[in-house]
């Protein structure tokens, strides 16, 4: 019980502690109105050289802007507690770390689906790119799954976050480095082979692959492979973000380093 | 006259310095537009029918003269309130226009590492041909492109010198000015009413100068559109500063807003 209200109490906590800086003057310009314009510019890139069509970039940059909020929120569900000064006192307390540290996971996940399911609905609708009535509900399923398997990835930068202090640096590094090689963009067979491999192991990719097929009328048993894959990628970082925590955390106890790394 | 040219270079090459010591600005800076520039690559190298590798190369070089204007020039006058010396900047005999241009110039400055990078990126890892048509030319539009930008982060920190959450909202128009002023985009690709708004901004003309000069083409226009610019975006700057000034001194909140 006391496991549960950590989880779920601790979560929203965190949530309302991270939004209240992060105000409406914020949120709006960052997480709505910039990924509607990442989808336009690449689009547009698209229409220059002759690519692919507008739903490839539609499909591909709202399900790639999830990783800013995973990414972003969830470090800073970490890297907020030292700015605070409160990480310490977490970290002294005896409340379990997989419902401490999963449980400020759950309100990035959803505010990740929020982002990507907004960008998707508002960038088709700018673009004249339609979805079948059937494939909606799929595509919800499928956004949540990259905003899960992002948060994951999330976990090892939020980790890193206990030794590390330029944590939106590497935020932004990640951000990047997913653009160039989940697919968003270049679809994965038009990738280098050695950056195709590297794909496989990203999250985001087979959601991305997963959501465009089923935003071309694929049903879900169809994609499940590659949903399967997708969740699995984000459980083998969530894990590894988990254990990088508890490691930095021991880390930090060992050399009195908590609140000046 | 020589004095305020000597308070501009000084405030220039001390912002600039200092903002080569931020790894966010570097990463902003040198990184991002790497970034943009594989995925342009690889998006036009798919296929036979798009702009040439340098052309993208180019663009997504000024991309990244805008990237660290956008991102950092609208939270200019913010960044000196956290510091704590807004208020000193503003009671000191300079010119507050004096003060905040230097910042914003040495902002998009710090552009000048993604030009670097990116051509370097594109030379070592995809081949791209280096051949600029006009060194010279070449030479003089990349100062004019980062000062026409830079000035135009001073028209956005001005504007916001009242607001809090401003370099957010600067920060939102970095991919809207990325699509309509033709870095990877050609404007005839856009809707017609686009064109009208892209060429009152500097990007525009500061690519279009930069691409020409280096690819081929009438560079002439777009250094003195760049030029003309500059003067209208420091006179906007200048009324909006000396308005937004008075207003913070009327309502004893400038270091509170």
């Amino acid at each position: 019980m006391t496991s549960l209200r950590v989880f779920f109490l601790g979560g929203l906590m965190s949530y309302r502690a991270l939004f209240a800086f992060m105000s409406p003057a914020v949120f709006i310009p960052t997480l709505i109105v910039t990924p509607i314009f990442q989808i336009l510019l690449f689009a547009y890139i698209g229409r220059a050289a002759h690519a692919r069509s507008d739903e490839f970039y539609v499909v591909g940059n709202a399900m790639q802007y999830a990783a800013v909020p995973c990414l972003f929120a969830m470090t800073q569900t970490i890297a907020g507690e030292r700015f605070q000064q409160t990480l310490g006192y977490i970290l002294v307390s005896p409340a379990g770390r997989l419902p401490l540290f999963l449980g400020r996971s759950l309100p990035v996940i959803l505010n990740g689906f929020f982002v990507a399911g907004f960008s998707l609905i508002v960038g088709g609708l700018i673009l004249g790119v339609t979805f079948p009535a059937s494939s909606l509900l799929p595509l919800a399923l499928v956004v949540l799954i990259a905003s899960l398997s992002c948060t994951g990835l999330g976990l090892i930068n939020a980790g890193l976050g206990l030794r590390i202090r330029e944590t939106s640096v590497l935020s932004n590094i990640l951000v990047g480095i997913l653009l160039i090689f989940c697919g968003a963009n270049v679809a994965i067979s038009s990738l280098p082979h050695w950056m195709a491999r590297i794909s496989s192991w990203l999250p985001l990719t087979h959601a991305i692959e997963a959501a465009r097929a089923v935003a071309g009328g694929s049903s879900l048993t169809s994609v499940q492979g590659l949903i399967g894959r997708e969740l699995g990628v984000g459980l083998i970082y969530a894990l590894a973000g988990l254990a990088i925590i508890r490691f930095f955390e021991t880390q930090s106890r060992r050399h009195a380093s908590l609140g000046i790394a | 006259m020589i004095q305020a040219a000597r308070v501009f270079w000084m405030g220039f090459v001390l912002h600039f310095k200092n903002l080569s010591a931020s790894p966010f600005m570097m990463v902003t800076a040198a990184i991002w537009p790497l970034v943009y520039a594989t995925l342009a690559f690889l998006m036009f190298r798919a296929t036979h029918q798009a702009p040439s590798l340098l052309y993208a190369a180019l663009g997504a070089a000024v991309m990244g003269i805008w990237s660290t204007t956008a991102t950092s020039a609208g939270g200019a006058i913010q960044q000196q309130r956290w510091w704590g010396i807004l208020e000193i900047l503003v009671a000191s005999p300079t010119r507050l226009i004096l003060v905040l241009a230097p910042i914003t110039t040495a902002i998009a400055g710090i552009g000048i590492y993604s030009i670097v990078s990116t051509l370097l990126w594109g030379r070592l890892l995809f081949g791209v041909p280096l051949h600029v048509e006009h060194p010279l030319l070449f030479a003089v539009s990349i100062p004019a492109a980062v000062i026409s930008i830079g000035l135009l982060g001073l028209v956005l920190a001005s504007t916001f010198v009242v607001y809090r959450s401003a370099s957010n909202l600067a920060q939102a128009l970095e991919y809207p000015v990325w699509t309509i002023t033709g870095m990877l985009i050609p404007l005839s690709l856009l809707p017609g009413w686009v064109t009208p708004i892209a060429w009152v901004l500097a990007p525009t003309w500061g690519m279009r100068a930069v691409r020409h000069a280096a690819i081929g083409g009438e560079v002439a226009t777009p250094l003195l559109l760049c030029a003309a610019l500059s003067v209208a975006y420091a006179a906007i700057a200048a009324v909006l500063l000396h308005h937004f000034e008075r207003l913070a001194r009327d309502r004893a909140s400038l270091s509170l807003t």
